[in-house]
């Protein structure tokens, strides 16, 4: 038979028992809305934990250590090659060397420090934390009272709001104030004679202990800052926070300030001073995929890394595991199931007109062709159906949760979406599990024995 | 018909069916020459294998042993594939119970054994006038099966198994669903069919006076096997 012979008769089959097949088709379309709704909530949930975790700047970033560091002194060398190359220092000059290197966006180094805090009269000890201007979009000041950075050289201060809670009782009228950082400055001191005169003039009488010409200064500064923004989050918490910070600066002014750092006293012992070197450096790089090869570069100009890229491998197979058991869950089960019985029954139902097909000359491969065709278009017109019905559960769920998320005062969030590939794929789905599933029904249906079909009433 | 050429050659045709541990000979090793443009009846009482034997003869089902030589082809030894192709080409078939498809107009269940043959679009809607007028019909191909009578229905039956212009007839007790004027008119078709096309028609039948009437010769069967055989006029 010809295929528009057979569509035409497939569709009139269709057609005229239309409560039966509109009820399997209704079936096919509940299994790929299910299908759809629940894996465009996967999709979503994945997307926005993607965009959240991507802006957070945790899955594009390689934190970058000196191999001295971190290494207690009983502790042996790391057994691999990397002890046997030269131990650098993480310098201006290493954070240039990085910057050049393939895929990477961004090197800055963590600038952090303890300092004494005086507003109004009150003095308080906490930490302070350089940030980059990339800080802006990594959605961690999101909600923030007051605003960013106005630049990167601003001499402009962010308050967590736990300290800031420790200088008034009303955080959010400390924006537009002015608060002093009391700080140690660190300066490099030549082997001149000249030099000890201005140690002299520095410190005043006498000479500090422990300093000599040739080595460092530490200079006891203040510097006066503009708060912006109070933030409730806490942007320096986890993977490189060391620790969080309370108060936040843009990274240039915390670099302009030359505070003292830990691996100052380590510079000063290897003899070079003069060169300032850092505690981590963070290297962004362009996506996630690019950083274990970015992670090996590092290494092999001698430094420790570490990122979180086998964090999102897990969350990724998570994710996958969950979506490939809502689609089992949604689809083959209910659809097929569905669609065969309906053909399984449609075959009882047909076993006669099956006999006068075949005594009027339908090959085994006509009748099985018409079921199949049938089968296929119950799971295009379902396909098509399910995904329009999926997608508006999805877009009900994401209503629903922005309506509840508003009412706890907190930003909407999509959390269904359904991607173009996921409709075309549950549609091809949708007819491919109705062919899978009228295979046996339309072989059964082809093998039917004419005799019998007829004798069927 | 003795200088007619011969169609169908039945050579020790038997079908068993199994029932269990019980063996059923419904056709018990029956012999049957039939020449082209004959009428045959094939008479016998319920349950005596006519149906089964004409059913082998229309390619339905294959015998369990023997040959049915059509024009020098053993049906038995035909893949499904040509089978169903000489049930298409070569065949027409009526039926008791007119076995109209319910759901289609007269007119498209006329047309399926065209469309089955693959026949071009623009020959069909001919063809299948042809065939309603012949039968007396072509008013009603826009009706429905349930919206005609019991004689329109075999009428209409009758129109399909003649569209593709078989070589043979086969008709399975067509009068048995039918009052006496509506089954006497449709023999008178048949008979006018053969007449008029040269057709072999080969129909089931238990009653002898319609046989007698119309048919040129009745094979009669009697628990699976030829009991008599013999032409009438």
């Amino acid at each position: 038979m010809r295929t528009r012979d057979l569509s035409e008769l497939a569709v009139r089959n269709l057609r005229e028992a239309v409560l039966r097949n509109s009820l399997t088709t209704l079936g096919v379309a509940v299994g790929v809305a299910s299908l759809v709704a629940m894996l465009s909530l996967g999709v979503g949930l994945q997307t926005l934990a993607s965009q959240r975790l991507t802006r957070s700047g945790l899955f594009d970033a390689v934190f970058v250590t000196s191999q001295r560091n971190f290494r207690g002194p009983r502790q042996p060398p790391p057994p691999d090659s990397a002890a046997k190359r030269e131990s650098r220092a993480l310098d201006d000059d290493a954070r240039q060397q990085l910057s050049k290197l393939s895929n990477v966006t961004e090197v800055y180094p963590q600038i952090r420090f303890v300092t004494d805090v005086r507003y109004a009269g009150k003095s308080e000890s906490t930490s302070v934390l350089g940030l980059p201007d990339s800080s802006r979009s990594s959605g961690a000041f999101e909600g923030m009272t007051g605003k960013y950075f106005s630049s990167p050289t601003a001499e402009e201060a962010i308050l967590q709001i736990e300290f800031a809670k420790l200088l008034t009782d009303q955080p959010a009228s400390l924006v537009g104030k002015d608060l002093t950082l009391r700080y140690a400055e660190r300066a490099a001191l030549s082997k001149d004679a000249d030099d000890e005169a201005l140690l002299d003039a520095m410190m005043g009488s006498g000479k500090p202990g422990g300093i000599s010409p040739g080595g460092i200064s530490i200079v006891p500064r203040e510097k006066t800052l503009r708060i912006v923004g109070i933030t409730e989050s806490d942007p320096s918490a986890g993977i490189g926070g060391f620790g969080g910070a309370r108060i936040y600066l843009p990274l240039k002014t915390a670099e302009q300030l030359h505070v003292a750092q830990p691996d100052d006293l380590q510079a000063f012992l290897s003899g070079n001073p003069a060169k300032p070197s850092y505690m981590a450096m963070t290297v962004r790089v362009r996506s996630p995929k690019e950083v274990p090869q970015v992670e090996a570069a590092i290494k092999q100009l001698g430094f420790a890394t570490f990122s979180l890229l086998d964090a999102t491998k897990s969350l990724r197979l998570v994710f996958t595991v969950f979506d490939l058991f809502l689609g089992l869950f949604g689809s083959l089960t209910v659809a097929s199931l569905g669609i065969i019985n309906t053909l399984v029954m449609a075959i009882l139902e047909r076993r006669r007109e099956i006999g006068i097909l075949k005594a009027l000359g339908a090959t085994d491969r006509d009748v099985r062709s018409l079921f199949f065709a049938e089968a296929g278009a119950m799971g295009l017109f379902g396909g098509v159906f399910g995904v329009t019905l999926g997608w508006l559960i999805g877009s009900a769920l994401t209503w629903g949760t922005t309506i509840y998320l508003h009412r706890q005062n907190l930003p909407g969030v999509k959390i269904s979406y359904v991607p173009w590939w996921l409709a075309l794929s549950a549609i091809a789905f949708a007819i491919v599990v109705s062919l899978v599933a009228g295979l046996y029904p339309a072989s059964r249906a082809a093998r039917l024995n004419p005799v019998e079909a007829l004798r069927y009433e | 018909m003795p200088n007619a050429p011969m169609l169908i050659q039945a050579e020790s045709v038997s079908r068993e069916y199994r029932l269990g541990e019980t063996v059923i000979r419904a056709v018990d090793a029956v012999s049957l020459r039939i020449a082209q443009g004959e009428f045959l009846a094939l008479l016998g009482s319920s349950g005596s294998g006519k149906s089964t034997l004409l059913s082998m003869m229309a390619g339905l089902d294959r015998p369990t042993s023997g040959a049915i030589r059509v024009r020098e082809r053993n049906l038995a030894e035909l893949e499904a594939d040509e089978l169903a192709r000489y049930r298409r080409e070569t065949v027409g078939m009526v039926f008791q119970s007119f076995n109209l498809l319910p759901r289609m107009t007269l007119e498209e269940n006329v047309e399926l054994p065209l469309r089955l043959a693959e026949v071009d679009r623009s020959d069909r809607q001919s063809r299948v006038g042809e065939a309603l007028e012949r039968v007396g019909l072509a008013a009603r191909r826009q009706h429905r099966p349930s919206e005609l009578s019991g004689g329109e229905q075999q009428r209409g039956a009758l129109a399909r198994a003649l569209v593709n212009r078989p070589a043979i007839l086969f008709a399975d007790e067509p009068t048995g669903n039918l009052d006496s004027a509506n089954g006497e008119q449709i023999l008178l078709l048949l008979k006018e069919i053969q007449d008029s096309l040269g057709m072999t028609i080969i129909m089931v039948t238990h009653e002898r006076p319609l046989a007698e009437r119309f048919a040129n010769r009745i094979a009669q069967l009697s628990d699976g096997r030829l009991v008599s055989d013999g032409a009438q006029r």
